[in-house]
């Protein structure tokens, strides 16, 4: 074992403490003045922060600090300077209607920035950001609609929804023609390659669009129009656009006869305050496709 | 056949107690089986009671094949190591390791690529989370802890490891309790707790092998031939001591029913946030620096064989440290329901933390005055110092991360997870392998592999280190600055979901990053495993390396 004896080191030239712990020696420089003095300067900091701002716990409450400043009053203050630069319009959204507000330059700007976050945040994961859909959820930048696209209509539908829990929703649904036994196989695949050639879409060789028409002025024109050009009563497409909420694939035609569709959208009339939804009403009728 | 006139061999007490004891285990958990509320929680009980009856038959194994007394403490004078222990929980420690980098990049293709949770309940990012933070902190890092917590203290009190089964306990009952807890996670068993995520059962289970852990290192330093503590030892001795208090403040819990998994932890509303993060913190500070700090002072001094820089700085920066670190919680909690009070003294004890955290870093770079050369010709140097540069930028970092004002910015954000894994990867991580990379050899009596694998090691993993950190400050400030952006006319510029899409690029820079660190850890598992398993003896290099006596 070693003895108790400070060597000095030879590369630095500083003295051990003497003391060796399996073959480790420590050398006995002193603190590095730098490095005390900054430790100093950050305890005389805390020691500043203390009488600054709310530290010490005491029996009942704490230190309060010589200005008084507390984390609770200073969120309500900034939540005020919100308030405060938001309000007046604010209220003159609150007080105005959808038809109002998207006549009112100003006022509608103003509603587009109130819709555009709140269509973010709530709308955004079914129609996309930018309201650009998705399949089975409707584009909202053109001007096809399912329900309508006048100012009344989207609100009405954003306050009811479709096929939403909701009695004064939109109802209707596509029928299961293939499950259901109504129609055979060979009818639907005529159908659907009839519901391509609306559009100018090409049909399959050998395709029997006579007994397509046939079959698609029987089971789909009721609800879907003699001509193909959808009921927005019921929110039947129109299937002459080449605007496809599905998909325009003879496939997915098939799979929505043989199925039927039923998308829902919730009713948000209880979850968004009227002034939002009035909001958001503007925001998805100047999207693109808003109807006079 | 036993020779009539040798002494009687006979069971200590030690031996015959513990069997009775995992004997009773054995039963309580054949019950606890049988009546259990959920499968997942039967199951563990069933895995108890197999590892219970496996420990009976071990020790009676054990009994029958020993000489007929227990091993001496010394042989001709020298301390006759007890290294079987540490072998065990170094090789944990690689497998582990390997397995928690593994887990750690799947999460973070996850988070990049959602689809891969592949709708399967079992591996979703949230129950991968835990198994990743679990398995890297107390799988891997626990057991590289454990090694050479028990290398060190033997080496540097020149006695041999307290107790005869009981380091067995320790190294095998804790890695046990780690199989209970990662499969507990797969299997949707948590408490809900940060980093201390196991049940009621799993915790009593590890308080049990924790107190064990603390009076064998205890004895051992008790027993110890040097009339001095080295300062490694009064680093370990904190890590487990200060772990086992917060182990117990924080799980403090009831249980629903001996035959179920769940329990309310007693702490209620900010109380228990503020008790979760004195423990969260400090689980930082006593087992992630305080454990690490331990390592770095055995075996920087030792590689570079140069002195320790500066004795009193290691006595200064060591109490400080220790006294500084448990306040520093509540900087976890800033801006949320927590009093004022507490967030100004968890943020300003933060702040004076620096230094003291600094101190080590001076100490572990500075010990190579003299011998600088050797960090161009020793890898394994390179690599131990390189972590201490790490430690340094992290606990810089840390204290300005605490401030309120920046905090703000960072909180919640990728930020936090970039400066955990500056001190994960670099800190802990690199320290780690350059211990293992020294003490496996050792251990083994062996040279090591390859030194120029380890370079490849240390490359490969120091980019994929930076690609981590760097893509995670950039995205974690950009996601910070988007969710404060307001609109001229008072709203938020950004959604959520925006905010999401706008991380994807700097996810897949992170999980390529992830991808670098794990193949260099791949090739140290390859390199020490090619270590271990060659039949050449150690080089007499070695020999400058044991106690000068």
């Amino acid at each position: 074992m070693a003895e108790e004896h400070k060597e000095i080191d030879a590369l630095t030239g500083t003295a051990t403490t003497g003391h060796e712990w399996d073959g480790i020696h420590e050398l006995n420089t002193p603190l590095p003045r730098w490095w005390l003095w900054l430790f100093y300067l950050t305890i005389v900091w805390a020691i500043g922060y203390w009488v600054v701002y709310p530290a010490w716990p005491l029996i009942t409450s704490s230190t309060q600090g010589v200005f008084g400043w507390h984390s609770r009053a200073a969120v309500v203050t900034d939540l005020a300077e919100l308030q405060a630069k938001r309000g007046p319009m604010m209220a003159k959204l609150a007080g105005a209607s959808a038809a109002e507000i998207a006549g009112d330059p100003q006022l509608s700007d103003f509603a587009r920035a109130v819709g555009r976050v709140a269509f973010a945040d709530n709308c955004a994961p079914c129609h996309g950001s930018g309201g650009g859909g998705g399949r089975g959820y409707p584009n909202l930048n053109d001007d096809d609609w399912l329900w309508g696209g006048k100012l009344g209509a989207i609100e009405n539908t954003i306050v009811h929804g479709a096929r939403s829990t909701d009695d004064k929703g939109h109802m209707g649904n596509m029928p299961a023609f293939g499950r259901d036994g109504i129609l055979k196989p060979n009818e639907m695949s005529a159908a659907a390659d009839y519901v391509r050639s609306l559009s100018g879409l090409s049909t399959e060789p050998g395709a029997d669009l006579t007994l397509g028409k046939k079959v698609f002025a029987d089971n789909c024109a009721a609800c879907h129009g003699p001509e193909g050009k959808g009921n927005r009563e019921v929110g039947a497409p129109n299937l002459t656009d080449k605007i496809w909420l599905y998909g325009p694939d003879k496939q997915t035609i098939m799979q929505g006869i043989q199925n039927g569709r039923g998308g829902v959208m919730p009713a948000w009339g209880g979850r968004l305050t009227e002034p939002t939804i009035k909001a958001l009403t503007v925001y998805v009728w100047t999207l693109g496709g808003g109807e006079k | 056949m036993a020779n009539a006139l040798a002494p009687q061999k006979q069971m200590t007490f030690g031996e015959g107690g513990m069997a009775l004891a995992f004997v009773a285990l054995a039963l309580l958990s054949i019950v606890v089986a049988a009546k259990a509320y959920t499968p997942e929680y039967a199951f563990h009980a069933y895995l108890f009671t197999a590892a219970s009856v496996a420990a009976v038959f071990a020790i009676i194994n054990r009994y029958y094949n020993r000489s007929t007394e227990t091993p001496p403490l010394t042989i001709d004078g020298k301390p006759n190591y007890n290294m079987g222990p540490v072998k065990f929980a170094s090789f944990a420690s690689v497998f582990w390791g390997l397995a928690g980098f593994s887990v750690g990049l799947y999460i973070a293709l996850e988070l990049a690529y959602p689809g891969l949770n592949l709708d399967i309940s079992y591996i979703t990012f949230g129950r991968l989370r835990p198994l990743h933070t679990s398995a890297v902190i107390f799988a891997f890092g626990g057991n590289v802890l454990i090694a050479t917590s028990f290398y060190v203290v033997q080496r540097t009190c020149r006695a041999r490891l307290a107790g005869d089964l009981a380091p067995w306990f320790v190294v095998l009952g804790y890695n046990f309790f780690i199989v209970i807890a990662g499969t507990g996670y797969l299997l949707g068993i948590t408490q809900s707790k940060e980093y201390a995520e196991p049940e009621w059962y799993s915790d009593l289970f590890l308080t049990v092998v924790w107190v064990t852990y603390f009076l064998v290192y205890l004895g051992t330093i008790m027993r110890r031939t040097e009339p001095h503590i080295y300062v490694a030892n009064w680093f370990y001795l904190a890590f487990i001591l200060t772990i086992a208090v917060l182990h117990l403040g924080n799980n403090a819990a009831v249980p629903v029913s001996l035959f179920s998994p769940k329990s309310y932890i007693v702490w209620s509303g900010v109380q228990d946030a503020m008790v979760q993060w004195w423990y969260g913190h400090n689980a930082v500070g006593f087992f992630l620096t305080a454990g690490f700090l331990a390592i770095m002072y055995y075996f920087i001094p030792k590689r570079a064989e140069r002195p320790i820089y500066s004795y009193r700085l290691s006595i200064i920066h060591f109490w400080a440290l220790i006294f500084l670190y448990i306040w520093a919680g509540p900087h976890h909690l800033h801006y949320t329901a927590l009093p004022d009070w507490a967030q100004t003294l968890g943020m300003t004890f933060s702040i004076m933390l620096w230094m003291p955290s600094w101190g080590g870093m001076i100490n572990g770079i500075m010990t190579l005055s003299g011998a600088w050369d050797k960090l161009r010709t020793d890898p394994v140097l390179r690599m131990l110092v390189v972590s201490v540069a790490f430690y340094g930028m992290s606990t810089f970092e840390g204290p300005m991360m605490s401030v309120k004002v920046v905090n703000s910015l960072s909180h919640y954000t990728d930020w936090t997870i970039g400066h955990v894994h500056s001190g994960a990867l670099g800190w802990v991580g690199y320290v780690s392998f350059g211990a293992l990379y020294c003490l496996i050899p050792w251990l083994w009596n062996r040279p090591l592999y390859s030194l120029k694998l380890v370079n490849w090691h240390f490359w490969i993993s120091t980019i994929g280190i930076v690609l981590y950190i760097t893509s995670m400050w950039v995205s974690g400030i950009l996601q910070g600055l988007m969710w404060r952006a307001y609109t001229p006319l008072g709203f938020l510029e950004y959604s959520f979901v925006e905010t999401v899409e706008a991380m994807h690029p700097f996810y897949v820079i992170r999980a390529l990053g992830g991808f670098l660190f794990l193949t260099g850890a791949l090739i140290m598992a390859f390199n020490l495993w090619k270590t271990v398993t060659s039949t050449e003896a150690a080089a007499p290099a070695h020999v400058t390396l044991a106690p000068a006596e």
